[in-house]
């Protein structure tokens, strides 16, 4: 059992202890201890249960890349699922509960013993879908849904505080291990502005913990000290370099108070960072074997059992047998001796164990057996023992060792993940058994050359001595790559350890035969075993990225830290090819998963995106508008008054409109300037009619399409003289119109004469609509004459109203006598004001989109959005009168030429009325005879536009149908999804073809 | 997150304050041309794994067009230029050519 141990503990404060629970049992750690090692020292060695099997699990490591300690962290708006307890700093009040199991960690009916899993083989998901469809839907379905999830979503918004931070550095390192330590001194010494991010609360690494200097402590503490005294070199520890991409760019996370929740500070900080040169002293990760049992609560990495002794006090059993294929699994032995607890014995895989580590074990009294392997693991929710065999053989056991923890070492891997981050090739390290950096085809940057480099033991130099000065002559090496000569070199004295080579063993013993293989595990937190990987070869799965998410290996939460290079060993063996030549799946970033708080930052809430308000927005605010999200604009969709509904709001302000006067802040409208001798030239290009023949004072409807000849964008476009337009957009087209214009000017037409200047925001603008529009606007005074004769439907007019500086346009979206009025945006709201109470003798009433909207379709007008939908042509839309047939050439003529474009099927914009007078659903389709070719109901037209109309009293729609124009009159049958209440296929309902135009067809309303 | 140096305002900008305009150097086919040019011009793209010239907008910065001739695999920027040019002009051709000798435009 695990406990803690009477003393030791570096980075513990015994006299500080800490209450919290596991599972809702109280148990206490020190300050200190980290989630993991604080339930280790209460005996709490089960931590979870595995995603596919529901196998107990233990925690096998003690750091980033933890497969099975995931815990639902936290509770109510604080809980947060999938925490690694190796990573969590524990803190008094942390509540902690383990994930996948029901109805407890203890007890979990969901196990799935030997005999089931049998029938959970390698891609057992993707071979559910061959079987019927009701086994799906009845068996394999609720089964899968019932295993998967990890742990809990929380159901809360997140109380928290997140920041983003930017910083531009010379040099970014990745890691304060003592390769990183030293590259920060060498860069910092050369004056460069170095970033160094560590990912645990200290610096140091694994350096204390394994030794190899005299006073390692010492040396640390003393180059952090060297280190904060550099004003060019920041430390930041809790901060984790998750992510390498682009032209040296880089993601870091600081987690900041995660152990102090509700405090003032951002829980997570994310850094963005520009760094000219990324140096990875990520270390190393050491890798399991692969024998049976070795998921057992109680087998660990060898590194992580020394690591709790040594950093927290705490010992993961009283009787440990060590499993190793190299030298440094030793250190662990020797570690768990100067504890006080009993190595009964030490299985190497290697015949012959020599080396300096071996000799300090065996002197110490403890017994080497070489060439051994572990047969197979005793105990069920704990080790109670290990069956030996001969590691060359098939697993006959030849002795049983009483114990209660494993230390299994299958030798170390480096952590290249940010070399490769952004495509930095690897090459294999036959003596080591590992892939690492290949310097010759690192990552490039913008210059072509590499700007990742890897160094210590991320590069392959596991041995302390090595590590130092690799790492010396590495971070040297990228001084000098940034121009700066680095200082004169000064390094620590390091203890010459002599480690013997290690012996690659992928499978234990070698030849395992199939029972024994399926208690292998690979990949710890998907249940992935040897046995998987290799039926996946076997049914043809080659590639490694095939294999992978076939079998799930690597594809867990930790991403296969563990997991990837056994698997891939597997894999190669199955193929009988070499390792190298299988490959490695991509390393993707993050490295160990962030927070969804820190990539959202400060952006939620009121700030999440920037709000564009007209001059007139505080005056709807105040007046009850109920908004309507347009763009980044948010317009009054109506003004509801009192108790009023939404409906009876705009049905209010229709007929307030279409009887007296209405107002509409029409100020979202783009406004774009063309100007210069070529103008004109463009507008014709730009519009599908003729622009150029306006004349100065006039307005003209024209429609935009793009190059596909798709429509994009209508509007009004006033001549103001000659060389100038005035373009006006739809409220959404302004900003990607102007960006439209300027394309076409700067990259085809560049020696065309012409301006433009987006001046949406410099004007308010205002409609004021309905047979008394006239005469509010000249009960205000204006020497405009605002007569039909003065001022005819389609002509614009500038001047002073009631004592602002005006421009007038006599243009309408409602079929009402109705004005556009401008005014510079400082007076929008003044004038608003003024009109309003100009008007309150005629009842003015100000009217919202919907309001609008329902007023151009009385008017059979259409809407980009509703109408269109990028598909759509203006010949669908039955604006073939506003195409002109004299000109050569406009942006999207050529595309309607092509034959889909003039195919007589496509479908074309009519009228719909329904026989009952109801409303048509939105996106209604009419159904025509017989199916298509998967099943479903042939259409023959659908509804782009779809209101109820009070001045009509009854439902009107738009729509595109097949042959519509032709049709008219003919009854359609439309679709719903509105079942009846007995039951039964959706309803549907009739309507009638008619013309769009339902309202004044004539248009003698607006020509007053 | 890229950076090209816009060649207007001589900003070393980042990716987020530019907008990508696709492939450069198309030549516009209008009314009057032949099904294949036209489709050509507006959809066919070699998509090159290698040297790519490609259209780039400055627009949270000063708002104009320019060009960049780019790897699309190594992402080494061999230069920026206006986007007043119908072909790469001769100092990115030497540039790219220094870097990449088996490349000779299209
Ligand atoms: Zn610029």
């Amino acid at each position: 059992m695990s406990s803690r141990l009477p003393q030791g503990g570096r980075l513990i404060d015994r006299s500080t202890r800490m209450a919290f629970t596991f599972n809702g049992t109280p148990m206490t750690g020190f300050r200190g201890d980290t989630l993991a090692s604080a339930l280790l020292a209460n005996g709490q060695r089960l931590m979870g249960r595995s995603f596919k099997y529901h196998r107990p699990r233990g925690v096998v490591t003690s750091g980033a890349e933890e497969p099975n300690a995931l815990v639902n962290l936290g509770r109510g708006d604080r809980l947060e699922p999938n925490q690694r307890a190796t990573t969590t700093p524990l803190f008094d009040g942390l509540t902690a509960r383990s994930q996948n199991h029901w109805p407890s960690l203890e007890y979990d009916i969901g196990e799935v013993n030997v005999a089931l899993s049998r029938f959970l083989p390698a891609g057992f998901y993707y071979k559910t879908f061959i079987h019927p469809r009701v086994a799906w839907k009845h068996v394999f379905e609720p089964f899968i849904r019932q295993s998967a999830g990890l742990g809990k979503a929380p159901k809360k918004p997140d109380p928290d505080r997140y920041e983003h931070f930017y910083a531009h550095v010379d040099v970014v390192i990745a890691g304060a291990g003592m390769a990183g330590l030293q590259a920060a001194l060498v860069a910092g010494r050369a004056g460069l502005n170095v970033l160094l991010c560590e990912q645990e609360g200290h610096a140091g690494g694994r350096l204390p913990v394994d030794g190899g200097m005299a006073d390692a402590d010492g040396w640390i503490e003393g180059t952090v000290a060297a280190l904060a005294a550099m004003p060019n070199v920041t430390m930041r520890l809790n901060t984790q370099v998750s992510g390498v991409y682009d032209h040296g760019y880089v993601l870091a996370y600081e987690r900041i108070a995660d152990d102090a929740p509700g405090s003032d500070a951002p829980r997570h900080r994310l850094w963005r960072i520009r760094a000219r040169h990324v140096i990875a002293a990520t270390g190393a990760l050491e890798r399991p074997l692969s024998f049976a049992g070795n998921d057992k609560p109680g087998v660990m990495l060898a590194s992580a059992l020394r690591d709790y002794i040594v950093n927290y006090g705490v010992s993961a059993g009283d009787r440990t047998v060590i499993v190793t294929n190299n030298d440094d699994a030793y250190r662990t032995a020797l570690a768990i001796k100067a504890a006080g607890l009993d190595v009964p014995c030490i299985v190497d895989a290697r015949p012959e164990v020599t080396g300096d580590l071996p000799a300090r074990a065996r002197a110490a009294g403890i017994e080497v057996k070489t060439g051994m392997g572990i047969a197979e693991v005793r105990g069920r929710k704990g080790v109670t023992g290990v069956r030996l065999c001969r590691q060359a053989g098939s697993g006959v056991p030849v002795e049983e060792v009483a114990c209660d923890a494993v230390a299994m070492s299958g030798g170390w891997s480096p952590v290249v993940h940010l070399w490769s981050h952004c495509g930095g090739k690897l090459t294999w390290d036959d003596a080591g058994a590992f892939f690492r950096p290949d310097h010759a085809r690192p990552p490039t940057n913008q210059d072509g050359a590499g700007f990742v480099t890897c160094l210590g033991a991320a590069d392959g130099a596991l041995v302390t001595q090595d590590a130092l000065s690799n790492a010396d002559a590495m971070a040297r090496q990228v001084v000098g790559a940034l121009g700066v000569k680095p200082a004169a070199a000064d390094l620590p004295e390091t203890d010459s350890v002599a480690e013997a080579p290690l012996m690659p063993v992928w499978v234990m013993p070698h030849g395992a035969g199939p029972k024994k293989r399926a208690k292998m595990w690979l990949d710890f937190q998907n249940d992935v075993k040897v046995s998987d990987v290799q039926l996946a070869a076997q049914e043809g799965f080659e590639s490694v990225e095939h294999t992978k998410r076939y079998t799930t290996l690597g594809m867990a939460t930790d991403q296969g830290k563990l997991s990837n290079i056994n698997g891939l060993a597997i894999l190669a063996e199955a193929r009988g090819a070499a390792i190298p030549d299988v490959g490695t799946t991509t390393f993707r970033p993050p490295y160990t998963p962030i927070s969804m708080g820190a990539i959202a930052g400060e952006a939620r809430g009121e700030i999440f995106q920037p709000l564009r308000r007209t001059p007139i927005h505080d005056w709807h605010a105040g007046r009850g508008a109920y908004w309507e999200p347009v763009g980044y604009w948010r317009r009054p969709y109506c003004f509801p008054q009192e108790d009023e509904s939404h409906a009876d709001a705009v049905a209010r302000e229709i007929d307030a409109t279409r009887n007296g006067v209405g107002l509409l802040d029409a100020s979202t409208l783009g406004k774009i300037i063309v100007k210069g001798p070529d103008a004109g030239r463009f507008m014709d290009m730009l519009y599908t009619n003729m622009m150029s023949s306006l004349k100065p004072g006039r307005c003209r409807y024209g429609l935009m399409c793009n190059e596909n000849g798709f429509l994009m964008d209508d509007g009004v476009v006033a001549r103001l003289n000659d060389d100038t337009f005035l373009v006006h957009t739809t409220t959404g087209g302004a900003d990607h119109v102007h960006a439209h214009m300027e394309d076409w000017l700067q990259c085809e037409w560049w020696d065309w004469q012409v301006f433009t200047a987006n001046v949406t925001e410099a004007w308010a603008q205002i409609a004021v609509v309905g047979p008394k529009a006239r005469t509010v606007l000249e009960k205000l005074g204006t020497g405009i004459d605002l007569s039909a004769e003065g001022l005819p439907f389609m002509a614009w007019a500038e001047g002073r109203i009631g004592g602002f500086d005006a421009r007038v346009f006599r243009i309408s979206f409602s079929g009402e006598l109705s004005f556009e009025v401008a005014v510079p945006a400082s007076q929008g709201l003044a004038f608003w004001e003024a009109l309003m109470e100009a008007g309150g003798e005629f009842g003015i009433t100000p009217y919202g989109t919907e309001a609008l909207h329902v007023m151009r379709a009385e008017k059979g007008f259409i809407m980009i959005g509703d109408e269109t939908d990028g598909t759509v042509i203006p010949q669908d839309l039955g604006l073939d009168w506003a195409i002109s047939k004299k000109k050569d050439d406009y942006l999207g003529k050529r595309a309607h030429e092509r034959s889909h474009m003039t195919d007589p099927e496509r479908w074309k914009l009519v009228g719909l009325e329904t026989v009952d007078g109801s409303v048509l659903p939105d996106g209604s389709y009419a159904i025509a005879e017989g199916e298509n070719a998967n099943g479903q109901r042939n259409t023959q037209g659908r509804v782009t536009s779809t209101y109820y109309s009070p001045t009509l009293g009854k439902g009107i729609a738009m729509g595109l149908v097949l042959n519509g124009p032709d049709r008219m009159g003919e009854v359609l049958t439309f679709n719903t999804t509105e079942v009846p209440e007995r039951g039964g296929p959706p309803k549907t309902i009739e309507a009638q073809i008619v013309s769009p135009v339902f309202y004044d067809p004539e248009g003698e309303k607006q020509n007053v | 997150m890229l950076i090209f140096t816009c060649p207007y305002c001589g900003i070393a900008a980042e990716e987020t304050e530019l907008t990508p305009g696709g492939e450069a150097h198309l030549k516009r086919y209008g009314p009057g041309s032949s099904d294949d040019d036209f489709e050509e011009y507006l959809f066919l793209r070699p998509n090159a794994k290698g040297v790519h010239f490609e259209r780039w907008r400055h627009s949270h910065g000063c708002g104009k067009w320019f060009l960049a001739a780019r790897d699309t695999a190594t992402l080494e920027v061999f230069g920026t230029y206006s986007a007043q040019t119908t072909e790469p002009p001769a100092e990115i051709v030497t540039a790219i050519r220094a870097k990449r000798p088996d490349w000779s435009p299209a």
